[in-house]
C-alpha cells in the first residue's frame, strides 16, 4: 500500500524562479501534493527571528539552521502544521510568521512552533540555490 | 444458536433440507422459539433497530456505489450527479448519510442501556466487548465514508484523522504514507477508503453474527439484572419480542424520516458542499458530531501524543468494563449511587460532544479538561469505588416477581425514551452548527422563504425572476456548472416547458468538438448541455477578479451557513428550520455599505459588506435598484432580485426539494399509521404477560 511508481515519479525535484517575489512577499507552491512556503522576509523578520533565544524554543533550532547561508532572506518550508496537518496562514499570529486556524498553533518569521499544541518546528524541505533567484526543491 | 436443535418442520422439503444443514433449526431456536426475559423494556430494542440500519446502510451503500466515482476530480460530481440525476438518487444518498447518524444514535443509546444496567457483567464480557470491537467498526467505516464525497470537510477531516497516526514515535510517518499511498491525502488515499468502506460493513456484519451468538448463550440481561431462573420468568421471542421490536423500529423509522425529508442536511455540514481544496483549510475543522466527544479529549490534552493516546484510551477503557466495575448487583436500577453517577456520566458525555464543536480557546479549552478528567474518572475512580462502598437495594428473587410488583409505572420507560430520543437527536447532534458562532457577529436576519418548512414549494414566479437576474448579472462572473438547460423544464423547477428550455438552451453558445479535422467548435446550447461557466478554468478567474476566484453558485445555498448558537439549533430540530444558507446568500447580496464603519480597515480592492465574514469581500456591490427589469410588474428593487435570486439559487442546490418534502408526507402518514398498528398488536400480544 505505499505509493505506486507513477506517484513516486510524480513527486520529483522541481525548480521555482524567486525574481518575482518581492521583498515582505511570500509564494505558495506545491510539491508532491504539500504546499511549500516561500517567504522573502524583511530585515525586521530576520532579526527577530534570529534575537530570539533558541534554547528557550520548545523545538529548539536557530534561524541559520534553517536558512542557507547568503540566502538569509528566503525562508522555505513545507506549510502543513506539524499538529495535524492543517496550513498555516502566512503573516498572522503574534510572531510575524504562519497562524494555524485549525488548533491554534503559531510560528515565527523562521517557521519554528511558538505557541500551541504542535509539537515541532514547520519542516525545512530539501533544497538548494541552482542560481541567486532559483531554487531547486527535491 | 446454542446447541443442536430439536426442530422438526412438517413440511417434506424442508425436513429434506434441515436433515443436510439444520439451518431452519437454527432460525427456529434463536428467533421463534428463544427465551426472553418478560420484563426487558424498549430499551432493549435498540439491538433490532441497530440489526435493520445495518441492513439500510449495506443496502443503500450498495446502491450507491453503483453510481459513484472513486477519483479526487470526480468524486464529488459524482455524488451531485446521484443526487440530481439518478432516479430517487436524492433518496438514497440522504438515507445513507443520515443513516449513519441514525445508526449511531442507536448504538449509543444501546450503550448507555449496557452501561446502565450493567450488561457487561458475568457471564456476559465476551458479549460487551464484541460490541465495542463492532463500535470502533463503525467509527473507521463512518469516518471513511465521510471521506467520500470529497468535499472540503472530507479532505481536511481525512487529513487530521491520518495525522493522529503520525503522532507514534518513531514509525508514525510511515503509517501515515501508507495511509495516504502517497506524499499528501490524494487520489490514492479516496480510493482506498472507498475500498475499506465497502468492506467493513461485512465485518461489522461478521462481528455482529458473533455478538448475537454471544447473546444467545449468555441469554439476554434484563431491568432486574437478576438472571431467568424458571418457565415464569421469559416468554417466547416469537411473537412477543418481534411485535415488540417492530414497535421500535417503526418509532425509530419516524425519526429517521424527520432527517431524511425534512431535515437532511442538519446533521452535516455545510462546508462540504464545497469540493475539496488541498490550497485551502476550512477556518474550523469539526468532524461528524457522533466523534465529538473524542474529538474534544484529544483536544483538551496540549501533548500532541498523550492527546491521541487518550483519544484511543477513551473508548479502549470500555473493553475493560466488565473488571472495573466489580459490583455483584448489575441493574443500576438497585444501585442508590450508580443510578447518580451514571446520569452524570451521560451529562459528561454529552458536554464534551458539545465542547468537540466550540473553536479551541479560552473557556472552552479548560471546560474540556474538566471533562475530560470526569470522564475518565467513570470508569477509573467512581466504579470500582462505588462497587466497594456501595450497599444496593435488595434485588428481587425473580423476574416474575418484579413484574408483578411493577405496578402503575410501567409508562415511565416510554417518556423517558422520548425524552433522550429528543435530546440525542437534537440537542447533542445538532452542536456541530454552533462551530460558527464565533465567526459570525453579524448573524444574517431570517426571511420569510416559500420553500420553507415541511409544506414548503418554490415559488416559480420568483425562480423565473431569479433565473433572469442570474444570467444577467451573476452570470458574469459565477458559474453553475452543475445545471444544464433541461433542468429548467423538469418537475419542481422554474416551470418552464421543454420547448421554452430548448430555446433558452440555443442562446448560449456551447464549445464542442474535436470535429473531424480536429478542431474544436462553438454551437448553440441543447437542452442537455450544462450552464457554461464564466471563465475557462480556476486560474483565470482568479487572474480577473483580483486574486479571489468567484464561487461556483450551483451549491452555494447549501455551502454557506452560519451559526445559530444555543439553544437556536435546537430549536431549529423542531421548527425544521433549514434555511441559513439562502438567510446568508440574501443578506450578503443586501449586506454592501460605502463607507466601513469606523475601526474596520477594509484592503485595497475589497469591498465592506455586514455578512460577509470578516467584512471584506472581494466581489463589488452586484446588484442596484432597476438594474434587471421584470415583466410581471415586481418590484425592481435590491431586495427584490435577492429574494428571486436566492430562491433560484436554493433550486439549483437541491432541485429535488419539492419531491423530498412531498415523499416525506406520504412516508409519514404511512409509518403513524403503522406504528399505530404495531402498538396495538403488541398490547394484544403482551396482555397475557404483563
Amino acid at each position: 500500500m505505499n505509493p505506486d511508481a507513477s506517484t513516486i515519479a510524480a513527486g520529483a525535484p522541481i525548480e521555482v524562479d524567486l525574481s518575482p517575489v518581492a521583498e515582505g512577499q511570500d509564494i505558495k507552491v506545491f510539491w508532491r501534493g504539500k504546499p511549500i512556503y516561500i517567504s522573502h522576509r524583511t530585515k525586521k523578520q530576520i532579526d527577530e527571528a534570529r534575537a530570539v533565544n533558541v534554547a528557550s524554543l520548545p523545538d529548539p533550532q536557530s534561524d541559520e539552521a534553517r536558512v542557507k547561508s547568503g540566502h538569509e532572506q528566503w525562508l522555505v518550508v513545507i506549510g502543513i502544521c506539524t499538529h495535524l496537518g492543517c496550513i498555516p496562514i502566512a503573516h498572522e499570529g503574534n510572531y510575524d510568521g504562519f497562524f494555524c486556524p485549525c488548533h491554534g498553533s503559531q510560528y515565527d518569521s523562521s517557521g519554528r512552533i511558538r505557541q500551541g499544541p504542535a509539537p515541532a518546528n514547520l519542516p525545512v524541505p530539501p533544497y538548494q540555490f541552482v542560481s541567486d533567484t532559483k531554487i531547486q526543491i527535491g | 444458536m446454542s446447541g443442536p436443535s430439536d426442530y422438526q418442520p412438517s413440511n417434506p422439503a424442508l425436513q429434506w433440507i434441515e436433515r443436510r444443514l439444520p439451518i431452519l433449526g437454527l432460525v427456529h431456536s434463536s428467533f421463534v422459539v428463544y427465551p426472553t426475559p418478560r420484563n426487558l423494556n424498549y430499551w432493549w430494542t435498540f439491538g433490532a433497530i441497530l440489526s435493520f440500519m445495518l441492513g439500510i446502510q449495506i443496502l443503500t451503500g450498495v446502491i450507491l456505489a453503483m453510481h459513484y466515482t472513486p477519483h479526487a476530480d470526480l468524486a464529488f460530481k459524482s455524488v451531485e450527479l446521484i443526487v440530481r440525476d439518478v432516479n430517487y438518487g436524492w433518496l438514497l444518498r440522504n438515507m445513507h448519510a443520515v443513516g449513519a447518524s441514525m445508526f449511531f444514535v442507536a448504538v449509543y443509546v444501546h450503550m448507555f442501556r449496557g452501561l446502565y444496567y450493567g450488561s457487561y457483567k458475568e457471564p456476559r464480557e465476551v458479549l460487551w466487548i464484541l460490541g465495542v470491537i463492532i463500535y470502533l467498526l463503525m467509527m473507521a467505516t463512518g469516518f471513511m465514508g465521510y471521506v467520500l464525497p470529497w468535499g472540503q470537510m472530507s479532505f481536511w477531516g481525512a487529513t487530521v484523522i491520518t495525522n493522529l497516526f503520525s503522532a507514534i514515535p518513531y514509525v508514525g510517518e510511515s503509517i501515515v504514507t501508507l495511509l495516504w499511498g502517497g506524499y499528501s491525502v490524494g487520489n490514492p488515499t479516496l480510493n482506498r477508503f472507498f475500498s475499506l468502506h465497502y468492506l467493513l460493513p461485512f465485518l461489522i456484519a461478521g462481528v455482529v453474527v458473533l455478538h448475537v451468538w454471544a447473546l444467545h448463550v449468555a441469554g439476554q440481561n434484563n431491568p432486574d439484572g437478576v438472571e431467568p431462573k424458571t418457565e415464569k420468568d421469559t416468554v417466547p421471542f416469537t411473537p412477543h419480542a418481534t411485535i415488540k421490536d417492530g414497535f421500535g423500529v417503526a418509532c425509530f423509522l419516524l425519526l429517521y424520516a424527520w432527517f431524511i425529508f425534512y431535515m437532511p442536511n442538519y446533521l452535516g455540514d455545510a462546508d462540504n458542499y464545497i469540493p475539496a481544496n488541498p490550497g485551502v483549510t476550512p477556518p474550523h475543522i469539526v468532524p461528524e458530531w457522533y466523534y465529538l466527544p473524542f474529538y474534544a479529549i484529544l483536544r483538551s490534552i496540549p501533548n500532541k501524543l498523550a492527546g491521541v493516546i487518550g483519544m484511543f484510551s477513551a473508548i479502549i477503557i470500555l473493553c475493560f468494563l466488565p473488571w472495573l466495575d466489580a459490583a455483584k448487583t448489575k441493574s443500576s436500577k438497585y444501585r442508590p449511587l450508580a443510578k447518580q453517577f451514571f446520569w452524570i456520566f451521560v451529562v459528561v458525555c454529552i458536554l464534551l460532544g458539545y465542547l468537540g464543536a466550540q473553536p479551541p480557546e479560552g473557556i472552552y479549552v479548560i471546560a474540556g479538561r474538566v471533562l475530560t478528567f470526569c470522564y475518565f474518572a467513570y470508569f477509573l475512580i467512581v466504579l470500582p469505588l462505588l462497587s466497594r462502598i456501595e450497599t444496593p437495594r435488595p434485588v428481587p428473587n425473580s423476574i416474575a416477581d418484579a413484574v408483578l410488583a411493577k405496578t402503575g409505572s410501567k409508562s415511565t420507560p416510554m417518556v423517558s425514551t422520548a425524552i433522550v430520543l429528543a435530546l440525542a437527536g437534537a440537542l447533542f447532534a445538532g452542536s456541530i452548527d454552533s462551530a460558527r458562532a464565533s465567526e459570525a457577529n453579524d448573524k444574517p436576519p431570517g426571511n420569510k422563504w416559500s420553500f420553507s418548512g415541511p409544506f414548503g414549494t418554490f415559488d416559480r414566479g420568483a425562480l423565473q425572476r431569479g433565473l433572469k437576474v442570474y444570467k444577467e448579472v451573476c452570470a458574469n462572473c459565477h458559474g453553475l456548472s452543475y445545471i444544464a438547460f433541461r433542468n429548467l423544464a423538469e418537475a419542481g423547477g422554474p416551470g418552464y416547458s421543454v420547448a421554452q428550455a430548448a430555446a433558452f438552451a440555443s442562446d448560449y453558445k456551447v464549445k464542442d468538438g474535436p470535429n473531424d479535422s480536429g478542431d474544436m467548435f462553438e454551437r448553440p446550447g441543447r437542452p442537455a448541455d450544462y450552464f457554461p461557466s464564466p471563465f475557462a478554468n480556476e486560474q483565470a478567474a482568479r487572474a480577473a477578479n483580483g486574486g479571489a476566484a468567484p464561487p461556483d453558485l450551483s451549491l452555494i445555498a447549501k455551502a454557506r451557513s452560519y451559526g445559530r448558537g444555543f439553544p437556536m439549533f435546537v430549536v431549529d430540530f423542531f421548527t425544521q428550520y433549514q434555511e441559513q444558507g439562502p438567510d446568508y446568500v440574501s443578506a450578503v447580496l443586501q449586506g454592501f455599505e460605502d463607507k466601513a464603519p469606523e475601526g474596520v480597515t477594509i484592503p485595497e480592492g475589497s469591498y465592506y459588506n455586514k455578512y460577509f465574514p470578516g467584512h471584506a469581500i472581494k466581489m463589488p456591490k452586484p446588484l442596484s435598484d432597476g438594474q434587471v427589469t421584470y415583466d410581471d410588474g415586481s418590484p425592481t428593487t435590491v431586495a427584490q432580485y435577492s429574494k428571486d435570486v436566492t430562491t433560484f439559487l436554493m433550486w439549483t442546490a437541491e432541485p429535488h426539494m419539492e419531491a423530498r418534502k412531498r415523499l416525506g408526507l406520504q412516508v409519514f402518514v404511512f409509518l403513524l399509521i403503522f406504528a399505530g398498528l404495531m402498538y396495538f398488536t403488541k398490547k394484544k400480544v403482551w396482555a397475557s404477560s404483563h
